[in-house]
């Protein structure tokens, strides 16, 4: 590149109005699409939850049909696990990796545009079908065989829309990948000068590792729904017994994606706790290198425990205990993760500020979540826990009290940078403490009714589990509500309503990102920074 | 009466504070918080195992959450203003590496005896082949003892009426749309106490001996649960998966299970009742169901239409209705009501072949419904909702029917 046109580069004004968002190559814009795009769907999941749990207030139906029902159970877990976690990580990699790394930018810029901008169409497109749904155009209109879409009920049962929702996963797939290649790539080629890899703060290195997940993954999952397309409409019968074909294969397939799936909307945040612990305790990360070393554990033995979401198709017993111990091993490296969070705040100096409570509430109950995985993982008490809601209880604990928790303390830690204010200490503190209590009403009482026999999914109940349903929705009507709270923290903050924030906006914080001013310009390090 | 939210969330937290203390001592009290120990060994076995699990994973827990709690109180800038600097320490690591190895060796050792135990459904004294249907299970006796030809196979469908389960508003209380009375103009019925959990015709099984349970599904994956006997098993199309249970003499009694794998509109209204009766009981069950299974159907022609649309709307709202619709109007099935295919007399013969073989999503009824059933639900079809074309089918029309 000749100096004259590294000059034009470097100092053209940034672009306004829509163009800045549409045609944006800059890391920065595309990050606060994603984080934007992220939290609209976690909003759009979350008014399906609500449908949910409105029809479960009570025994018996009285708001929707129970065909609706599943349509929401659906597109609820669709839209929270594709359109709010996943996106809501790429988000805070795209912003973060770069300023963490001392990188001008990501390496591939216009491919990251297009990952972002393939998800809204592939959104409408799958949302499109639950307008047409509710406005009662066509019965059914959205698919309504759960997020997990077993064949055959989504193949030779499945509603018309099912095209539409693999045309969407597709396009989420090809948007995963090319931010996952985007996210490599930049972590190998653009270090500063110093930074080596056991250098890197561990959240680039956890998404260095889920980047790897993701390409080893999609594939697989649109190797599944394309499968699932051919038997539809190509007269093949992969997934149809009938056929000579095999419905426990789709299982296999898409757990295969599946498990690895589940990680990658984990690792990311125990890179965000492993960032935030250290600054508020005032001393350093216990134990980095069995950080990175749990990490890619967890990774590769991620790939041999899919069977686990299956014990009850009737595998043999030798695959059965063979899943069941590899599964039941996994709790040791999630275990040493934990332990060093602990090691890092004994004898520290806390403060309890905002990233820090929701840090702490990630790690309490994120070990409930994992606690109750390695029940779920006895493989003969799984043939009783399965597919009730001591499942669903498991997965929220790690998903919305894991994975959505690791992101709030994601963006009120770095909000400062991204925006120049510090977040809303009131709007925040009341945010936090709603969530915490209701999301515990919410899903706490849900290992009550699955152990004593709720099956999950289910449009109605038997009378004994009522009283626990009840409180469960009100927990529920009062998580969804809080979430509002946060988007007025968020809205004030883009506005540029708040305290203005130092360069270094948290008294203990470590790391580049903090070299930078507050806002971060919208090009930074023109030259390498200098890594001690 | 139909007791309203607010009362219902106080009984909630007292039961709540309650359970805590009182421990279920007879096996039918049913627990709202805890898993069922059940009524067979293994599933005895299998409450023993998640026991042990439970404490160990709390008692984990505790001493993360109690060391956290510890660190937040003592380790906050007011009482230790000056941080330490350790951040390794390589016996400690090693320690909480090896620690939970040892204590997942001994939780495996259980689980593995409990899961090869389960697995060996041989010797069984009763074998009955259970299949999944959406949405209703189908349970077909094939050996007992020495007897290798029984040929009984019944419908097991939800018993529970549809005017318990459609509630026309929220039972009153917390939002101010007053009384169902006062919105519907009459009391809806109470719900039943086995609510959605009953079935019309039962699964009955001898106490004492071994039942293999063969399990398959005859559209999409279901899956066969009965919580007191000990766990689930997938129905799944083209295969045959096996599970077994004996249920103690002395156990006798009915117990309540529901299909535990989302199969589509009326998954939730598909429940298993098993009733365990003692041997003797079930041998002469089995004997006069042998012997009505034996008998030639029933060809008795209809007197007239009124007669053929009596049974028909019966057998209708038994059969059909889920997916069809009360009123004819089509569902996750064909609408009737005016439809072409219901009154057009060229779609007689098709209409009837449908009935007995099945079409696509519409599964074949020529097992579960007599000859009889399904002249009268052609009738019925043809003639209700305004369709009014005065088709009489006779039972021999459909015994016929090739």
């Amino acid at each position: 590149m000749s100096t004259a046109a590294a000059h034009d580069d470097h100092h053209h004004h940034a672009p306004t109005g829509l163009k800045r968002w549409l045609f944006s190559t800059n890391h920065k814009d595309i990050g606060t699409l994603y984080l934007w795009f992220s939290f609209a769907m976690f909003l759009a999941g979350g008014l399906l939850a609500m449908v949910i749990r409105t029809e479960l207030l009570e025994p018996g139906m009285q708001f929707v049909d129970p065909e609706f029902f599943n349509q929401m159970t659906t597109v609820h877990g669709l839209a929270m696990v594709f359109g709010a976690v996943m996106p809501g990580f790429v988000g805070l990699a795209n912003w973060m990796i770069p300023l963490m790394i001392g990188a001008p930018d990501m390496a591939l810029p216009r491919m990251n545009n297009w990952s972002f901008w393939i998800l809204p169409f592939a959104f409408l497109i799958l949302l499109s079908s639950v307008f047409m749904s509710a406005f009662g155009a066509g019965n059914p209109a959205a698919p309504n065989f759960g997020w997990t879409f077993y064949a055959p009920l989504s193949t030779e049962y499945g509603p018309a829309s099912t095209d539409l929702f693999i045309l969407s996963v597709h396009m989420m797939g090809i948007s995963s990948i090319m931010g996952a290649i985007n996210v490599i790539v930049t972590v190998f080629n653009l270090r500063a000068p110093g930074m080596t890899l056991m250098k890197m703060p561990l959240f680039v290195w956890t998404w260095l590792i889920t980047a790897f997940l993701l390409i080893a993954v999609m594939p697989v999952l649109a190797g599944a729904v394309t499968m699932m397309l051919t038997d539809r409409h190509f007269g093949t019968s992969f997934f149809n017994a009938a056929g000579g074909g095999d419905p426990v294969l789709f299982q296999h397939v898409f757990w295969f994606f599946g498990h690895p799936e589940v990680y990658i909307m984990i690792l990311p945040a125990f890179g965000i706790i492993s960032a935030i612990i250290p600054t508020f305790a005032r001393k350093p990360l216990f134990g980095y290198a069995s950080m990175v070393y749990a990490t890619a554990s967890i990774a590769l033995l991620s790939f041999v425990v899919w069977a686990h979401h299956m014990f009850t198709v009737g595998m043999p017993l030798a695959g059965t205990l063979f899943f069941m111990y590899m599964t039941m091993l996994i709790s040791v490296p999630t275990g040493v993760k934990v332990f060093n969070w602990v090691a890092t705040m004994w004898r520290g100096s806390m403060t309890f500020e905002l990233p820090m409570k929701w840090a702490i509430a990630f790690v309490i109950l994120f070990t409930c979540g994992g606690l109750s995985g390695l029940m779920l993982a006895i493989t003969p008490v799984d043939f009783q826990y399965h597919d009730t809601y001591f499942v669903v209880a498991h997965f929220h604990y790690v998903l919305v009290s894991g994975a959505v928790f690791s992101m709030f303390a994601a963006a009120y830690y770095w909000l400062p940078k991204w925006s120049g204010v510090m977040p809303n200490k009131l709007l925040g503190e009341l945010h936090f403490w709603s969530s915490l209590i209701s999301v515990n009403l919410l899903f706490f009482p849900m290992h009550f009714v699955g152990l004593a026999g709720m099956p999950r999914r289910y449009a109605d109940y038997a009378l004994q589990f009522a009283d626990y349903n009840f409180w469960i929705s009100i927990g529920g009507f009062w998580f969804g509500l809080s979430q509002l709270l946060f988007l007025a923290v968020c809205v004030l903050c883009a506005m540029k309503k708040g305290e203005k924030a130092p360069a270094r906006s948290w008294e203990g914080a470590e790391g580049l990102e903090w070299e930078v001013p507050s806002p971060a310009p919208f090009h930074t390090y023109d030259t390498p920074p200098v890594v001690k | 009466m139909q007791s309203t939210l607010f009362h219902r969330a106080a009984v909630g937290l007292t039961s709540l504070m309650i359970s805590g203390m009182a421990v279920a001592s007879d096996w039918t009290e049913r627990s709202n918080e805890n898993l069922r120990p059940g009524v067979t060994g293994v599933s005895q076995e299998v409450y023993d195992l998640h026991t042990t699990v439970l404490w160990i994973v709390t008692i984990i827990g505790l001493l993360v959450f109690g060391l956290i709690l510890v660190s937040m109180i003592r380790h906050r800038r007011s009482k230790n203003p000056n941080p330490s600097t350790f951040h390794e320490n390589v016996l400690l690591e090693v320690v909480w590496t090896v620690v939970p190895f040892v204590i997942l060796i001994a939780m495996a050792v259980p689980a593995t005896r409990v899961l090869i135990e389960l697995d060996d459904s041989s010797k069984a004294e009763l074998t009955v082949k259970v299949t999944g249907h959406r949405w209703k299970w189908e349970y077909e006796y094939l050996t007992y003892e020495d007897d290798n030809n029984i040929g009984v196979s019944y419908m097991s469908n939800l018993a529970t009426p549809t005017e318990q389960i459609n509630n026309p508003v929220l039972a009153g209380g917390l939002f101010p749309y007053g009384t169902a009375q006062d919105a519907v103009g009459s009391e809806f019925p109470e719900k039943d106490k086995n609510y959605n959990l009953e079935a019309d015709k039962p699964l009955v099984l001898p106490s004492g001996q071994k039942v293999r349970f063969l399990i398959t599904a005859a559209d999409v994956i279901h899956s066969f649960w009965l919580p007191d006997l000990g766990g689930k098993k997938d129905a799944i199309p083209g295969f045959v998966n096996e599970t077994w249970a004996i249920v103690p003499e002395g156990k006798e009694g009915t117990y309540y299970g529901q299909c535990a794998e989302l199969c589509g509109k009326n998954h939730a209204f598909m429940p298993i009742e098993a009733e365990v009766v003692s041997q003797e009981e079930f041998k002469t069950w089995l004997a006069e169901r042998k012997e009505e299974a034996a008998a030639a159907p029933d060809l008795t022609p209809f007197a007239d239409l009124d007669e053929a649309l009596e049974l028909g709307e019966q057998t209708y709202a038994g059969a059909c209705a889920v997916c069809h619709g009360n009123n004819g109007e089509g569902g996750v099935g064909v609408a009737f009501a005016g439809s072409d295919f219901a009154t057009n007399e060229e779609h007689l013969d098709e209409h009837i072949d449908v009935l007995i073989n099945g079409r696509a999503a519409m599964p074949a009824f020529g097992a579960q419904l007599s000859p009889r059933e399904i002249a009268a639900v052609v009738t019925y079809e043809r003639n209700a909702w305004g369709n009014d074309t005065g088709d009489l089918i006779q039972p021999q029309d459909v015994q016929d029917h090739e």
